[in-house]
């Protein structure tokens, strides 16, 4: 079941991931060109898990979470970071074995580790979603998120999505032996130019640690929080008729990108400390009611599941 | 008789449901194959985290047929009638039976209901189990609508005689069942057939699952055990993290491993903590040093390395975690040396308690106010119980209890230590939430019990004032655990506080009258725990004063002791006799015989003998009560039983002589009167 070689670099151990779904047949996506707090937010995930139209596809997604700065300095923690996500619709029986296969195909020997499935309900109340499954534990540690969505955006998911996250910096220090993630070596250790992690990223996470906590514009970030909520609702208001070209046209990618942008800029407000506890819950309210507007938009597209047979 | 082995194998079960679901899915199929007519000798369910199994022995092998008879018409009735008994029956009119009854012939329908063979009920009592499972969360999966905790793989459900198994056919959305099951997922894969019970067991353990619990539970104890005795060290026992681990594994193999030095002048707290909540390691303590210097974590396989490859990645995790503990710690202590113990407090001025109850550090300064009201009540210098008061709270805001929020007040000990705080401060930082459960121990230091008081009336009492009360079963800001503790603190403590008086200090808005009532029915809840009737209580509740919880159960107590004897008994007998008499006169009568009777209108002995008796009651009662002593007036009470039993024997209350029945009623208000006295004895039943 084990990879005889095992990966030097960080970058291997994502190209095998890529390879290894590619092989089961995920349609293997780029990241989405939006800042998000993590994969699920990509619309290959949120979008396409509803509706019912079958779906697979596998993808690395940047993601930031700006309270999680540390300048650089924490050995685990990251503003700025990377997750593997993979949603297969309907979920596969032979899931739970697809995804240990993947865990083979990085390096990590199933002879000698111990994996665990261990519960985990996943929620986001950004998403209006949640779902039950676990956290997969080797040796102890997290190394991913593994999870049956059972409803998005405040709609039932049928059929059923599997979804699998991996925190691709965490497993990949683990599956390499490396203690801070600035050590970690980027690309292959004996390249003509080697490159770490840290070579990559140090100052970046420098950057945005002091962006995030000081030198973000908060009344800058609360006006663009208040104009992406108006044009997300803008957005959906319109028509399903196109004039242009006479199609039915819901505009729901354009719609969930300014929640996306929402949902962000919450963060970042989070971060520079100006939401109140009280304040806190409206706010992620609100994204919330984004999401589900979106959800609502979509299942009335025909990537929703949507078909004008039905409609009559 | 056969025997019955049902399996539902599915992807992993959360440890935490485990023990329920075994016990559903037991009750569930008995109860539904006893329903259906089917007898069974023993029952017992097991589960793993793949599996759920159940085995039933000496089921019986179908159910019995039934015989239905149901009188109809006369054979002279309508058509309609026949028609419509024959419609109601599902018979034809040859098939009834014709009897001769009292008024002349009648048909008869004898409907047998056939019995049914136990694979016939087993299928669908399964079926229907699985489809109404009471789990705790459960989800759906793949395209199909059915519900379990997670994913459904297979089915096994097998009825077994000396004849061989057979498999009971069901199916269940596309899940049809079989014979098979599977072992350990990455000892021994694939499937294997079984052909009962015994079997089952048998090969599972060789394909690396035990299937008890129970012996998972043993196994890993023992394994762990003697790890640790082998190194001159010994296990903190934990059985809910026991049974939890047990329910995370298939194949326990334990293994140990040390702390390193860094991290040993961590709090112990903190490292059994960090590790059981993050990694469910069991902490294994040095009887030398009384640190915790080890942990054992439980694997879920045995390794060609013996486990060094599993070992080593679980130090690796445990290391990472303790450096945050440990970076918390050091914050925290750092914070304390330079802005004390208050300023570490100081952003509970952001948090709200409730929209309406204001801040955290709103509610601080009136637990201060109060709990140096409550001092001299309870022996506690008041100033010391405010400094205690200002700082129990403000590990809220330290770096470790933001971790594990379960170490709030232990923190603040740590801190109010650090800080230089006195160790009054430091003990009433860790104890002020207690007592918590009803086992847990209640504090006895005063300053200690000063702020504990304190915080849980100023609770009470401001819910009480926003109209935030527990309703059924809804009781989100736990206040009737809240008002259980402030009984805990008061009786354990034997403290003589004027409840009332203290809701009223700690909040006029409050209906004191309400909340001391809410008290009242605590107070039976605990006291029925400690073997006092209700209906005791509730007769000592009557007597004024009763917002002193100590003299309300030292009362009862009394009274509870006093009724268990012969003479109560009698007395209380007496006493409802001369009360009911003495109502249904004052009734008839409309008036209210209360002048006191007089000894010159008595007639023989036993009526001589009471006036005497009531008279040295009452000189005794009266002292007994005002200095306590409820066991003196209980016994003063006691003896006016013979006098009262005589009484009645030998006198006529209702007498001819107007003037002697309203001497003798009046004597019976005496009775009653001094009765009364002692507790309200009306509320005593029976």
């Amino acid at each position: 079941m084990s990879n005889p070689v095992a990966p030097r670099s960080f970058q291997e151990i994502i190209l095998r991931l890529m390879n290894y779904w590619a092989s089961k047949g995920c349609a293997v996506l780029q990241p989405y060109d939006m800042e998000v707090g993590a994969g699920t937010f990509h619309p290959a995930t949120t979008l396409r898990s509803l509706g019912s139209n079958p779906w697979a596809a596998a993808y690395v997604q940047p993601s930031r979470r700006p309270t999680d700065g540390r300048y650089g300095e924490n050995p685990n923690r990251l503003q700025h970071y990377y997750q593997y996500q993979v949603l297969i619709k309907p979920s596969p029986s032979n899931l739970q074995e697809l995804y240990l296969g993947s865990l083979a195909a990085i390096g990590i020997d199933l002879d000698l580790h111990d994996i665990r499935f261990v519960e985990d309900d996943w929620e986001s109340p950004t998403l209006g979603a949640w779902g039950l499954g676990w956290e997969v534990w080797c040796d102890g540690m997290e190394v991913s998120q593994f999870t049956y969505f059972q409803q998005v955006g405040g709609h039932d998911c049928k059929p059923v999505s599997g979804e699998l996250t991996y925190g691709l910096e965490r497993l990949a220090m683990y599956v390499l032996g490396i203690d801070h993630v600035m050590q970690m070596p980027f690309n292959a250790p004996d390249a003509p130019i080697p490159l770490t992690y840290g070579d990559v990223f140090r100052q970046t996470e420098e950057e945005y640690s002091r962006h995030n906590f000081d030198g973000a514009n908060t009344e800058m970030l609360l006006r663009h929080f208040e104009d992406a909520e108006a044009e997300c609702e803008r957005l959906l208001s319109f028509p399903a008729e196109d004039p242009n070209s006479g199609k039915r046209i819901l505009m729901v990618h354009p719609a969930y990108d300014q929640c996306i942008k929402a949902s962000h800029l919450f963060n970042l407000l989070d971060a520079r400390g100006v939401i109140s506890v009280t304040e806190r819950q409206a706010y992620i309210g609100r994204v919330r009611a984004l999401a589900k507007k979106c959800a609502d938009a979509f299942v009335q597209t025909t990537a929703g599941g949507w078909t004008p047979e039905a409609a009559q | 008789m056969p025997d019955l082995l049902i399996e539902l194998f599915s992807e992993e079960i959360p440890a935490r449901m485990q023990p329920g679901a075994r016990e559903a899915l037991k009750k569930l199929v008995t109860d539904g194959l006893v329903e259906a007519g089917l007898t069974y000798g023993h029952a017992a369910a097991f589960s793993t985290p793949r599996r759920l199994t159940l085995a039933l022995e000496g089921l019986s092998a179908e159910s019995p047929t039934l015989r239905e008879e149901r009188k109809g018409p006369s054979t002279g009735a309508n058509e309609k009638a026949i028609e419509g008994f024959l419609r109601s029956t599902g018979l034809t009119l040859d098939q009834l039976e014709v009897r001769d009854d009292k008024k002349g012939q009648v048909y008869f329908a004898v409907v047998e209901k056939p019995g049914r063979t136990a694979p016939e009920i087993v299928a669908e009592v399964l079926e229907k189990t699985i489809r109404t499972f009471p789990w705790p969360k459960s989800m759906r999966w793949g395209s199909g609508t059915l519900k379990w905790v997670r994913p459904l793989h297979s089915i096994l459900c097998l009825l077994t005689t000396e004849a061989g198994a057979e498999v009971v056919d069901l199916e269940v959305e596309g899940i049809r069942s079989g014979n098979t099951t599977e072992g350990h997922r990455f000892m021994a894969p694939g499937r294997f057939a079984v052909t009962g019970f015994d079997d089952y067991v048998a090969k599972l353990k060789a394909a690396k699952v035990v299937l008890d619990s129970a012996e998972r539970e043993e196994i890993l104890w023992n394994e762990a055990q003697t790890l640790a005795f082998a190194r001159g060290l010994e296990l903190v026992p934990d059985r809910g993290l026991l049974a939890e681990v047990a329910g995370l594994v298939e194949w326990p193999v334990a293994l140990m491993g040390d702390i390193a030095e860094t991290f040993l002048g961590l709090p112990p707290e903190v490292l059994q903590t960090s590790m059981k909540e993050h990694q469910k390691f069991f902490s294994v303590k040095n009887p030398k040093t009384g640190r915790i210097e080890g942990f054992v974590t439980v694997a879920n396989r045995e390794t060609a390395d013996h486990g060094a490859t599993i070992l080593k990645g679980n130090l690796k995790v445990l290391s990472a975690r303790l450096s945050d503990a440990k970076f918390f710690w050091e914050h925290d202590l750092r914070i304390v040396k330079t802005e004390g113990l208050e300023g570490m407090g100081e952003g509970l001025a952001q948090v709200t308690f409730h929209n309406k109850l204001g801040s955290q550090a709103a509610r601080i300064e009136r637990i201060e106010a109060l709990a140096q009201e409550i001092a001299p009540m309870v022996g506690a210098q008041p100033d010391l119980a405010a400094e205690a008061a200002r700082v129990v709270k403000s590990d809220l805001r330290s770096a470790m209890v933001g971790e594990f929020p379960e170490l709030q007040g232990l923190m603040g000990s740590y801190y109010a230590k650090a800080a230089g705080l006195p160790e009054a401060v430091a003990n009433a930082c860790k104890g002020h939430y207690s007592p918590l459960g009803p086992s847990d121990e209640v504090p006895s230091e005063p300053v200690t019990v000063a702020v504990a008081l304190a915080d849980k009336i100023d609770t009470l009492t401001g819910f009480w004032a926003i109209d935030e009360k527990p309703t059924g079963s809804k009781d989100p800001f736990a206040l009737r655990r809240a008002a259980l503790g402030v009984i805990r603190l008061v009786l354990a403590n034997g403290l003589r506080l004027d409840l009332a008086k203290v809701f009223a200090t700690a909040n006029d808005k409050t209906d004191a009258a309400d909340l001391l009532a809410f008290f009242h029915d605590r107070l039976k809840v605990f006291m029925k725990d400690q073997n006092i009737r209700h209906d005791v209580i509730d007769a000592v509740l009557a007597m004024p004063g009763n917002d002193d919880l100590t003299l309300v159960v030292k009362r009862a107590e009394a009274l509870a002791a006093f009724l268990k004897t012969e003479d109560g008994g009698n007395l209380i007998q007496g006493f409802k006799r001369a009360n009911n008499i003495l109502s249904q006169a004052e009734a008839k009568d409309g008036v209210e015989y209360s002048f006191g009777a007089d000894p010159k209108f008595a007639e023989g002995v036993e009526e001589t003998a009471l006036f005497a008796a009531l008279d040295a009651a009452e000189a005794a009662i009266g002292p007994a009560m005002a200095a306590e002593d409820f066991g003196a007036a209980m016994a003063a009470m006691a003896a006016l039983r013979a006098p009262i039993d005589a009484f009645f024997t030998a006198v006529q209350i209702n007498a001819e002589n107007e003037i002697l029945r309203r001497n003798r009623l009046n004597l019976l208000s005496r009775i009653r009167q001094i009765c009364l006295s002692v507790a309200d004895l009306t509320k005593i039943e029976g």
